[in-house]
């Protein structure tokens, strides 16, 4: 599988679009035939929609089928379970009674995952957390490339000085353990938000995870297209254009981009893999997403205060978080197959 | 000043002067435990020896008596000792001051201004050397001298004030004098003190040699001791070990008893969760920490007889910045502590059986206490009995800060988080944009103090470091517990009413005469300031003891230096 560590591997040579193969169809047809004629990856990609539709389908399920709302406390609460009114927070059992232990799967509609130590129903708030998580994970696979393409083209289309100091820059954070800087950079601004000019950003804010999570990989991204770009560069077509008078910023964006995207795009699946990890890790850590939010870090963080009497609660968004990443990383691997020609070599050889 | 104490929740420490009441309440507090003693009845003669294994999730703290504050006072009363101390004891008596290297508790002259201290013959460090009264002028010096995280208890000595300021030229000469050859001791007060003798109680007034730099000892060359046991070695993270001492031979049974273990080790750093598995597998005897929520039913079921509750009158409370919006309108502040469920916060930190409801700042059975609780349904038998939403609200709705700002500030601890977690709940429900932040257990504390941080609300606890309303009233809610913009301000509320403050003060005159008259003024003090409404007092904890199966002569000692079983009486064999 594909994660940060596959990420951090050396930078391969550009997979470019296949060529030929179907007269008249274009390389992005051919290469997205060849993705649907993959069933491991079409399996992958029908798991990860499932898992996106269940996960934006949680106010449905909170307020229609549970009745409950995830967010708020219900330390007093009671529930319906085979017909009897029972507490949600059941009082330790023998003569000294002691602890208060979070109701169990009930496999029911309501507490159908028992509950957490505040009383709140594990299954809405993992479907709610599922939605986090993925904002987060894409929102951040989506601004670390975006960064990333700005930098990548840049440095690559000019060279010189300016890929000397974009390249310094982006080893200075390559330099950092991820989940090291990560940490650090939450750390931080969990204290006071950020606040960068007019804009700002709240402690509490989805944006700021999915802000730090998207600039601490941004060199993972931006360096293979800045090798992409280093050999497009001089590609003919780019010194036809150069020869018509063509500006930079049609070199960049009309010439080079549409010929190193393909870059962007197979990392894209992997990245949200890797960053939906990294929200997880953060928010396990109390520096990702804030209480009372959910998101499924945070539902881990409070199920391992529960592991050893109700399981349930740690273990149900760990098993979603491993569906997910699997999912990307199997229909990552699908993309790089479909749009790397020395992958059909190899499936042909 | 008498310093904020402030431990981690998982330790039970208590010094209050409890009454007669508390030996009562003791006695039947559940669990298999109490505070008298547990084990076989053969004779002590017979358990001398053994290895005692304690298990602490802390990295460990100084071991250096001028800097210490709590964390190692478990370890240091039994290596370290001073003119008094409390009785070791289990129950109320253990709050009751008795003789340690003096020969006498004196009573004090001039007014009160004047105690004179004889020291006891022949005892000697574990060096060899002889204790020495000069040791004691050294030893308060030290307090002001090395730098610390608490202000001193010992600026009411002549020349403590001027320590406090400059304490490089710290001169106690006119404050303390020492005749090394008559073997006394005596400090001049500027005023009379009625909670001095306490004062010089607490490990800060511990003796050291003379000779001890103003500088404080680490791990690799600890104090010589005076007490049973001595530092045989300590390396922080991992473990602190404690060996007898050669040169101990027991005075007073009262102050410094002879241990039983030959060893104690102390664990360091390890998880709650792995602390009671130690216990269960006997790997470990006892436990500085709760034990865990989610492991109380397995241990109460399982191993009864090794599970010991007993109260300790702290008081866990949410601090309400009464300078900040919104809680600078005592209406807001009184309408949140109507709107609390007490009993949801009593099953967030474990239920019934470990906490109990309270309203006020005192806690049961301590000198001022009597029964008060308006912010109740049916108020007037000084009991909680549920909220009162309606009240609340309207409050609210006349304060005009419905949707207002409130951030909940805690630690990353489940049962701080779990608190806060209720009151954002609750301030949404009450129209409040509520969030929580949570900050690491060693950035929130100095930064709830720090009144430049205009913290709004955060989940705290306190309990006094001797037996005496000044240390609620003059301290943690009363004027001169606070400091603006500094991170020694006790007084998280930010609290200051001139008229409670003026009430304060005449009490604690008050006390160096008559007790029973400056308790009834406690009393009064205390329902003025609950009804100004600082905090949210929520509940009195009770302490869990987790025990392995081969421990026996269990003893819980409620004072402020033990806050759970005499660790030196404790069998092993």
């Amino acid at each position: 599988m594909s994660t940060v560590g596959s990420l951090e591997q050396p930078v391969e040579p550009v997979p470019e679009l296949p060529q030929g193969g179907s007269a008249g169809a274009s390389p992005w047809r051919l290469a997205f035939r060849k993705l649907v004629r993959n069933r491991l990856s079409m399996a992958a990609l029908g798991l990860f929609a499932v898992i996106v539709a269940v996960s934006f389908a949680a106010p449905l399920y909170a307020h229609h089928v549970a009745h409950t709302d995830p967010f708020a406390s219900s330390l007093t609460g009671k529930t319906e379970v085979n017909g009897k009114r029972v507490d949600v927070l059941q009082q330790g059992s023998g003569a000294l009674a002691l602890g208060e232990t979070p109701i169990g799967p009930t496999w029911q509609r309501n507490y159908f995952l028992g509950a957490d130590e505040q009383g709140r129903d594990v299954a809405a708030r993992v479907l709610y957390g599922g939605r986090t998580s993925l904002i987060i994970g894409v929102g951040s696979a989506l601004i670390c490339s975006l960064i990333a393409v700005v930098i990548g083209l840049a440095a690559g289309f000019y060279g010189g000085i300016i890929d000397g100091i974009l390249s310094r820059i982006l080893d200075i954070i390559w330099a950092f353990p991820v989940y090291l800087l990560a940490i650090s950079i939450a750390t931080v601004l969990l204290t006071q938000g950020l606040s960068i000019g007019p804009f700002t950003i709240s402690a509490s804010s989805l944006w700021l995870p999915t802000a730090i999570i998207g600039v601490i990989y941004v060199p993972y991204v931006a360096r293979p297209i800045r090798g992409a770009v280093l050999s497009v560069r001089e590609k003919e077509f780019v010194d036809a254009a150069i020869a018509q008078g063509a500006s930079d910023r049609r070199l960049m964006f009309g010439e080079i981009l549409p010929n190193v995207i393909a870059v962007v795009i197979v990392l894209l699946p992997l990245m949200i893999a890797t960053t939906i990890l990294t929200e997880s890790a953060l928010s396990y850590l109390s520096i990702g997403v804030q209480p009372p939010a959910a998101s499924w870090g945070t539902i881990i963080d409070d199920g391992q205060q529960l592991l050893y009497s109700r399981p349930w609660v740690a273990i149900a968004p760990g098993v979603m978080i491993v569906l997910t990443v699997l999912s990307l990383n199997v229909l990552g691997d699908g993309v790089r197959d479909a749009l790397d020609p020395r992958a059909k070599l190899r499936v042909k050889g | 000043m008498n310093p904020i104490r402030r431990i981690r929740p998982t330790r039970a420490a208590c010094i209050a002067a409890l009454a007669a009441a508390l030996a009562g309440l003791l006695a039947g507090c559940g669990g298999s435990g109490s505070s008298g003693s547990s084990g076989s009845s053969a004779s002590s003669g017979d358990h001398r020896g053994g290895t005692l294994v304690l298990d602490w999730n802390g990295i460990g703290s100084s071991i250096d008596t001028a800097v210490d504050y709590d964390q190692n006072w478990t370890l240091l009363y039994m290596v370290y000792d001073g003119l008094v101390t409390w009785k070791k004891v289990g129950g109320a008596e253990g709050n009751t001051l008795v003789p340690d290297l003096a020969t006498a508790i004196p009573s004090p002259t001039d007014g009160g201004k004047t105690y004179t201290f004889t020291l006891r013959k022949g005892i000697e460090y574990s060096n060899g050397a002889p204790v020495k009264a000069s040791d004691f002028v050294r030893a308060i010096e030290r307090e002001f001298t090395v730098p610390g995280p608490v202000g001193s208890f010992y600026q009411g000595i002549v020349g403590g004030d001027a320590c406090a300021k400059t304490p490089k030229t710290c001169d106690l000469s006119q404050g303390i004098s020492a005749d090394n050859a008559a073997g006394t001791v005596t400090f001049h007060l500027t005023g009379p003190d009625p909670d001095f003798l306490q004062k010089l109680a607490l490990p800060f007034a511990y003796a050291v040699p003379a000779s001890t730099a103003d500088k404080e000892v680490g791990p690799s060359n600890p104090l010589p001791a005076t007490g049973p046991y001595m530092f045989d070695h300590y390396t922080p993270n991992q473990e602190i070990l404690l060996k007898r001492n050669p040169h101990f031979k027991e005075w007073s049974k009262d102050a410094q008893p002879n241990g039983y273990p030959d060893e104690i080790e102390v664990k360091l750093s390890l998880s709650t969760e792995a602390e009671v598995t130690q216990i269960e597998q006997g790997q470990a005897d006892w436990m500085y920490d709760q034990p865990p929520n989610d492991r109380l039913n397995e241990i109460a079921n399982k191993y009864p007889d090794q599970v010991h509750l007993n109260p300790v009158p702290q008081v866990f409370h949410m601090a309400l910045n009464t300078r900040v919006a919104p809680f600078n309108d005592v209406r807001v502040r009184q309408a949140v502590n109507y709107a609390t469920d007490r009993n949801a916060i009593v099953k967030a930190w474990g239920g019934p059986q470990l906490a109990t409801p309270t309203c006020q700042i005192l806690p049961p059975d301590f000198p001022g206490y009597e029964p008060y609780c308006p912010y109740t349904t049916n108020p007037g038998d000084g009991k909680w009995h549920g909220p009162d939403l309606a009240k609340a609200r309207q409050l609210i709705d006349a304060s005009g800060t419905k949707g207002d700002k409130i951030a909940v500030i805690c630690t990353p601890d489940e049962a701080s988080k779990s608190v806060c977690l209720y009151f954002v709940s609750l301030f949404k429900q009450l129209g409040y944009d509520s969030s929580i932040k949570v900050l690491s257990a060693a950035v929130e504390y100095p930064y709830t103090q720090d009144s430049s941080n205009k913290a709004q609300i955060s989940f705290s606890y306190w309990y006094p470091d001797y037996p005496s309303g000044a240390d609620w009233f003059d301290v943690v809610v009363g004027c001169n517990g606070f400091h603006p913009n500094s991170t020694a301000s006790a007084n998280l509320s930010e609290f200051c009413d001139p008229k409670i403050q003026a009430m304060t003060e005449k009490a604690i005159k008050t006390s160096v005469t008559d007790q029973d008259a400056a308790n009834q003024q406690w009393a009064a003090i205390d329902k003025a300031t609950t009804d100004q409404a600082p905090w949210i007092a929520l509940f009195l904890p009770r302490h869990v003891d987790f025990l392995s199966a081969r421990v026996g002569n269990y003893i819980f000692d409620p004072n402020v230096l033990v806050g759970g079983p005499l660790l030196d009486q404790l069998w092993v064999k």
